[in-house]
């Protein structure tokens, strides 16, 4: 881990965004190294995801540089972003499979579109994939047959098809029992270094991220508040990473959504 | 007086929201011409939608069209005897059929069961981030679910209107010659004679053809733009049926207009 | 659904929906009865067209041989002109008469061609020298009511 190149593969930096009035990201720095596994942590709704999808240029930043392999993401025309993403994979939150065809055909579905490969070397390498998450016997299956943990494994499958470069995951680990958990997580971690590719999770679950992951950024008010490895993270003493490490109800980010006092809530009379 | 100036503020803002919508709507027109080419390169994407559309509503079709044209046939005869022109009855039931009642009630059945099916899939597709998945993957999503669906719509809507037509003027044969006892010679004859090929038939088939683009469009269009909630997919679902059949009935209009200006 | 399946489906439909159009075409419309692929136009002109419309029937011995094309107005000779087609099988010679007749009590009206005994024929362009206006039916009123002045009561 030490001796990699020092270009990183993802870079953001001082990126702006906002939706409408509403702005979400304040300026935010952060990069991704090739073979390095990222978590950006942070409460619901602190644009998280907005970031992933900067990344794979769904959304235009206000200003600042989205940077995916050392090209700008914001300038790059419809073919070239195409060309882009063919080497990315995207996790969605709920996995996002489609529903009219099965398990298999899912998986295949980048296969079928990008390569010109034969049908055979296709369900090879399909089976392949499946077989990495564990799931070859279940291909024949329909989407709306599967478990959310098994939905979202095969959803990883047919993110890493391709042998992406970068994989992201939007929430990988929301909504699962502790089993498939640990079994999502492992597999993220493995993939990573089987595939030598680097790896964005997005999640609010620190218990599980800070196992298997490289580095961590912490989302706040748009910005970034906070970083670095699982042990910084675990001894920090800022008062934001330790309210969110150790789930506490009270502390930067407060209880209580911003109300008149008691008094004049419940009274219906100024406070003197 | 809030009341009344908040009612004319209202109805301003929806009209122009709704010229802001047809304006995107135009642009989304374009954009999905533009990708239309794996429409028919790739032809079983469009084949599969020729099922799911127009196969899938044969059966609806066919018993509508047998129904109207027996109604038809029973009030067109009803009417017709009183002025002892009974055996005008093929006549009444071709004309109708071909000219107005095929090309729009067809349409409106299309809109209905097709139309609706096709914004509800698009619709589900986006609320369960489907469509975003795939444009992750560096699939067009319009050139690959939203464009093979509109011309499978566009192929469908003039074979459908053809059958409902046909069938129309067997229902009409049915009730008038058969159980009526219309002479069957003149009924024939005289439509052979009142019904012309490219004034009649043609201009219902260009009707079924604007009409399956307009249907099509509609549909493919509130599926692909509505709010990926269960009550956006709903409510998108609503306005496809209902902005189809507005739009039926006044292209009907307008079309009408142009082709039967009555000769001169 | 396998993809042949579908495929059969869908072949099964278009054929039937190809089938319905030609059904409407032949059978319900007159596609194969009166469109003639080649004609020749032939012009002329009339005191009165009546109630003649673009597009109704040439007849010949009540047989349909061609089309009425346009209906115009001649200011120079103040008459009705109308341009028609006849098909190419059909040869008039150049004496013709065109009349323009009613089909049955109160249909609608076409135009009747008489043959004369001319040897040549008619070429495309030409025009009809003899023709019968139609015929109006206050004039045919008038008429009578003169003709029943002029002739004493028994």
């Amino acid at each position: 881990m030490a001796t990699l190149p020092d270009n990183p593969l993802v870079r953001l930096q001082d990126v702006r965004f906002a939706y409408g009035e509403r702005e979400i990201l304040r300026g935010v720095n952060l990069q991704v190294r090739r073979g390095q596994v990222v978590a950006i942590m942070g409460g619901s709704g602190c644009g998280k995801t907005t970031l992933l999808r900067l990344i794979g240029g769904q959304l235009r930043a206000r200003s600042g540089l989205v940077e995916v392999g050392g090209r700008d993401v914001s300038r790059m025309g419809r073919s070239e972003l195409y060309a882009l993403r063919r080497r990315m994979g995207m996790l969605f939150q709920f996995g996002a499979l489609f529903t009219d065809v099965s398990v298999f055909d899912n998986v295949a579905f980048p296969l079928r579109e990008h390569t010109d490969l034969p049908p055979e070397l296709i369900r090879d390498l399909v089976l392949m994939k499946l077989n990495a998450v564990g799931l070859r016997g279940a291909d024949r299956l329909d989407p709306a047959e599967l478990s959310g943990g098994m939905a979202r494994r095969v959803s990883l499958a047919r993110a890493v098809a391709l042998d992406p470069m970068l994989v992201m995951y939007d929430e990988p680990f929301a909504g699962l029992d502790p089993i498939s958990l640990g079994v999502i997580g492992q597999l993220i971690r493995r993939l990573n270094d089987a595939l030598g590719a680097s790896s964005i999770l997005v999640t609010h679950d620190v218990h599980e991220s800070l196992e298997i992951v490289d580095y961590v950024y912490f989302v706040s008010d748009g910005r970034i508040v906070a970083e670095g490895t699982p042990e910084d993270i675990r001894g920090s003493r800022d008062p934001f990473v330790h309210q969110f490490v150790n789930a506490e109800a009270d502390g930067p980010v407060p209880f209580h959504y911003p109300a008149p006092p008691i008094a004049e809530g419940f009274l219906g009379r100024s406070a003197t | 007086m809030s009341g009344p100036l908040a009612v004319v503020r209202r109805l301003g803002a929806m009209v122009t929201d709704g010229i802001w919508r047809l304006g995107f709507a135009a642009r989304f027109f374009g954009l999905m011409l533009l990708y239309s080419g794996q429409s028919f390169t790739r032809l079983h994407l469009t084949i599969r939608e020729i099922y799911f559309g127009g196969v899938l509503s044969l059966l609806i079709i066919v018993v509508s069209g047998l129904f109207v044209g027996m109604v038809l046939g029973l009030q067109g005869y009803e009417t017709l005897q009183r002025f002892g022109s009974g055996d005008a009855l093929g006549v009444l039931v071709a004309l109708s059929l071909t000219r107005e009642l095929g090309p729009v009630v067809a349409g409106l059945l299309f809109a209905s069961r097709a139309g609706s099916a096709v914004t509800a899939e698009i619709g589900l597709m986006k609320a369960t981030e489907q469509i975003r998945a795939m444009d992750m993957m560096a699939v067009n999503p319009i050139a690959r679910v939203v464009a093979p669906r509109f011309w499978g719509g566009v192929i469908s809507m003039p074979l459908l209107a053809a059958i409902f037509t046909a069938m129309g003027i067997f229902g009409g044969w049915l009730i008038g010659v058969v159980f009526i006892g219309v002479d069957e010679g003149a009924f024939w004859s005289q439509m052979q004679n009142a019904v012309d090929f490219r004034y009649d038939v043609m201009n219902g088939v260009i009707k079924s053809v604007v009409f399956g683009v307009a249907v099509s469009l509609i549909a493919v269009f509130e599926g692909y733009d509505c709010t990926p909630t269960a009550e956006g997919v709903s409510r998108a679902i609503t306005r496809t049926v209902v902005s189809s059949a507005l739009a039926i009935l006044a292209l009907d209009f307008v079309l009408t207009s142009f082709m039967f200006r009555g000769t001169s | 659904m396998s993809r042949t399946t579908l495929d059969l489906w869908v072949g099964f439909f278009v054929v039937i929906g190809m089938a319905a159009l030609l059904f409407l075409s032949f059978r319900v419309g007159n596609l194969a009865g009166t469109s003639f692929t080649d004609t020749y136009v032939v012009k002329a002109q009339f005191d009165n067209i009546g109630g003649l419309k673009v597009r109704a029937p040439v007849k010949s011995a009540g047989v349909v041989v061609g089309r009425v094309g346009s209906i115009s107005f001649d200011t120079h000779s103040y008459r009705a002109e109308v341009v028609f087609t006849i098909g190419t099988g059909f040869e008039f010679p150049r004496d013709t008469i065109a009349s323009i007749l009613t089909s049955g009590l109160l249909g609608e009206q076409y135009i009747g061609l008489d043959p004369g005994g001319d040897i040549e024929m008619l070429e495309s362009g030409d025009s009809l020298q003899i023709t019968q206006s139609a015929v109006v039916l206050e004039k045919l009123i008038g008429q009578f009511m003169f003709d029943r002045a002029a002739t004493p009561s028994e």
